[in-house]
């Protein structure tokens, strides 16, 4: 199919299929005052999703169920409620493998129960698009916001991009499909974002017109045949070959497990393009840098400005894609810097571990601060570190016992 | 549209490797063929890793013979003997993560009607009763009571056979076997009975010794769910391995065994009924036309 022959018509809603480059970079904008939920739910407005298979679990149940009242109003055209988010990722398995541009959103304790799917699903070429508004996972039992399932996600084989604001959330939800169903690229993407922070909070956004959308997903695209028998009856299972000699077992499952992560960094060059770079960077010359994702880098954009009032220079990056991860850009934007800090929300640090494993002289890195659990991040706390970091006396928090 | 794809490029005709041609020359796309033609024709199943004397292959065969339209099915699976010789098969065969086969189905179900929309493709479930009963036991509970429009067969051997003869839900009280070395605690499961109760508008049990009567249940099962609800067939294939069943007596046991347990039994709902009647002239479903009253 010609996909560009279809720019101009429209689709079953009646909104005009629209060239993505238009739709996202040229068509006009209006400011809309919405919360993370409501934004999630004006993106896949846009996006042409065929099927969306819903569960609720905390904090991601508004925007699921908002996404109800899209297939109510026609905008999707299949959605159910799974039994459990295991089964829901299996749902949507299916639903790609008959070529189908599938949607669904998870959280927390619901990620990793769905998680024997994840590494299926990038094995299988299946470019779902999962939502993932991260939150504590047990135990003891926690509701809130905590980043430590994207850890497990990073290691899925999956695109893993983390959203810091609304806006992110709404542009990369729609360029998230643009990446993900490029013929050479065909994984599946966690969009992360930090539940409750972005999900609960308000924000204005700039929305897209919602007469528009992307063109529909076209499954003949996908570098492997979709399970639909309009392609040649050979035999096409989608299994290691364990009933082969294990040579062959084992060839086909490396050569391949390597294939799918070549695929991720395939999508590099695309995700460039579409979200502006890999990695946001400001006044990277100073000799320290605040590094993070997600609204860790907002807190961090606050500490900066409130060092700055006390005279102390620090530039910031933001890292927007975890996977593929930006090496290079980090190499480049920190090759000045002598003090590294990572924010994060999370007990284990995992950002600041990946940063490590990339950059000469990780001493400079430092692994902190960190909340979690839901704890809130202060700039203060930040601020802090920044001053620890430099040998600087802090008197900004009383009785952490230090 | 997809038998186009069951031809030769013209011109590459001679290229085509041997096995492809004998499917397009000699297989059953695009024709009418019977279990009764067997050995007549190409089989979509024919070579396969499976044990001698297996009664599940026997019953793979079959069922796949008696696909209505295996140019537009897609078989659904999940670990297990069945897998090994379904995922040869030259139909596209799906395997997903364990026991979510039925949540597969769904989604693949749902998305195959969005894009194809009348013109139907055939989902067809072939689990074993580990994978069904077990750790498929929410997922294939869910699908139908949702309704989903799929078939599901369990290919219940009373055992995990793939894994070296472990205890399931479908292995009888008493049977020792691994993971039940005092034997098994508690009843065979009847998921009969709650295939009734979760709604299937079809279901049959049967043994593979009746080849004619396997191809009319996966017929009906596969017709009415395109349309109707879900079907469910829980076919005994026995594991002559773990069972220690000579092969010369795999279908004596299976005789034995039908006698015992696994009597024929097949549950049409009404609208089943109807549709097959209607739709596809099933005789034995036409109604009746009731009796002009008579007054003398």
């Amino acid at each position: 199919m010609d996909s560009t022959a279809i720019i101009g018509t429209t689709n079953k809603k009646g909104q005009v299929i629209t060239d993505p480059r238009v739709m996202m970079n040229d068509a006009p904008r209006t400011p809309s005052f919405f919360t993370g939920s409501e934004v999630i739910k004006e993106a896949v407005r846009r996006a042409n999703v065929d099927v969306m298979v819903a569960y609720p679990i905390t904090p991601q149940s508004e925007a699921a169920a908002l996404c109800g009242e899209l297939f109510a109003e026609g905008y999707i055209g299949d959605y159910f409620r799974g039994e459990s988010e295991f089964a829901v990722m299996s749902q949507c398995a299916g639903a790609a493998f008959g070529g189908a541009r599938v949607f669904t959103t998870t959280a927390g304790p619901g990620t990793m129960r769905a998680m024997e799917n994840f590494p299926m699903w990038a094995g299988s070429r299946l470019p779902i698009q999962c939502i993932v508004t991260c939150r504590g996972i047990n135990s003891p039992l926690s509701i809130q916001p905590d980043t430590i399932e994207i850890a497990y996600l990073m290691n899925t084989g999956m695109l893993v991009w983390h959203a810091e604001t609304a806006q992110d959330f709404y542009d990369w939800i729609l360029k998230g499909y643009i990446v993900s169903e490029e013929p050479d690229v065909h994984l599946p993407l966690a969009l992360c974002c930090d539940g409750f922070f972005v999900t609960h909070t308000k924000d204005v956004v700039g929305l897209t017109p919602a007469d528009m959308c992307l063109p529909p997903y076209d499954p003949y695209r996908s570098p492997v045949p979709c399970m639909d028998m309009e392609c040649p009856p050979v035999r096409m299972m989608r299994d290691p070959f364990v009933m082969k000699s294990n040579y062959i077992s084992y060839a086909t499952h490396a050569s391949w497990q390597q294939e799918v992560w070549a695929a991720a960094e395939r999508s590099r060059k695309h995700t460039i393009a579409w979200l502006d770079g890999l990695i946001e960077t400001e006044d990277v010359d100073a000799d320290i840098l605040i590094v993070s994702s997600g609204t860790a880098v907002s807190q961090g954009r606050e500490a900066i400005r409130l060092l700055a009032d006390e005279g102390i220079r620090v530039g910031l990056v933001k890292i927007k894609t975890l996977r593929p991860w930006p090496e290079e850009e980090l190499l480049e934007a920190t090759k000045h810097a002598s003090h590294i800090i990572v924010p994060e929300f999370n007990a284990i640090g995992w950002m600041a571990k990946e940063i490590k494993a990339t950059l000469p002289n990780s001493k400079r890195v430092v692994a902190g601060p960190r909340v979690c659990g839901g704890m809130t991040l202060p700039p203060e706390v930040i601020v802090e570190e920044v001053k620890k970091a430099i040998g600087m006396r802090s008197g900004v928090l009383a009785g952490r016992g230090g | 549209m997809s038998l186009d794809y069951v031809k030769f490029t013209p011109g590459f005709e001679s290229f085509m490797p041997k096995e492809y041609r004998d499917m397009v020359e000699h297989g059953p796309f695009g024709k009418k063929t019977t279990v009764s033609q067997m050995g007549s024709f190409k089989e979509i199943l024919e070579e396969h890793p499976m044990c001698a004397g297996c009664a599940m292959t026997l019953f793979i065969r079959l069922a796949i013979i008696a696909f209505p339209n295996p140019e537009d099915t897609i078989t659904v699976g999940t670990a297990g003997c069945g897998r090994l010789a379904i995922s040869q098969a030259a139909i596209p065969f799906v395997y997903g993560n364990y026991g979510d086969q039925n949540g597969v189905a769904s989604g693949l179900s749902r998305g195959l009607r969005i894009r194809f929309g009348d013109k139907h493709k055939d989902v067809v479930v072939i689990a074993g009763d580990g994978g069904t009963a077990d750790i498929g036991f929410q997922q294939v509970l869910h699908s139908w009571f949702r309704k989903e429009r799929f078939t599901t067969i369990m290919l219940d051997n009373e055992v995990y056979g793939n894994t070296g003869g472990q205890e399931s839900g479908m292995t009888t009280r008493g049977a020792v076997l691994k993971m039940a070395p005092l034997g098994k605690k508690f009843e065979k499961m009847d998921m009969v009975a709650m295939a009734k109760i979760a709604g299937c508008a079809y279901i049959a049990t049967v043994v593979p010794n009746n080849p004619r009567r396997v191809e009319s249940c996966i017929k009906k099962a596969v017709l009415i769910a395109r349309e109707v609800g879900p079907t469910y067939i829980q076919a005994y294939t026995s594991c002559n391995i773990e069972y220690a069943i000579p092969t010369d007596q795999v279908m004596a046991d299976a005789k034995t065994v039908e006698d015992d347990r696994y009597k024929f039994a097949e549950y049409v709902s009404e609208d089943a009924k109807a549709y097959l009647a209607e739709r596809y002239g099933y005789k034995e479903f036409i109604q009746k036309p009731v009796a002009a009253v008579t007054t003398a």
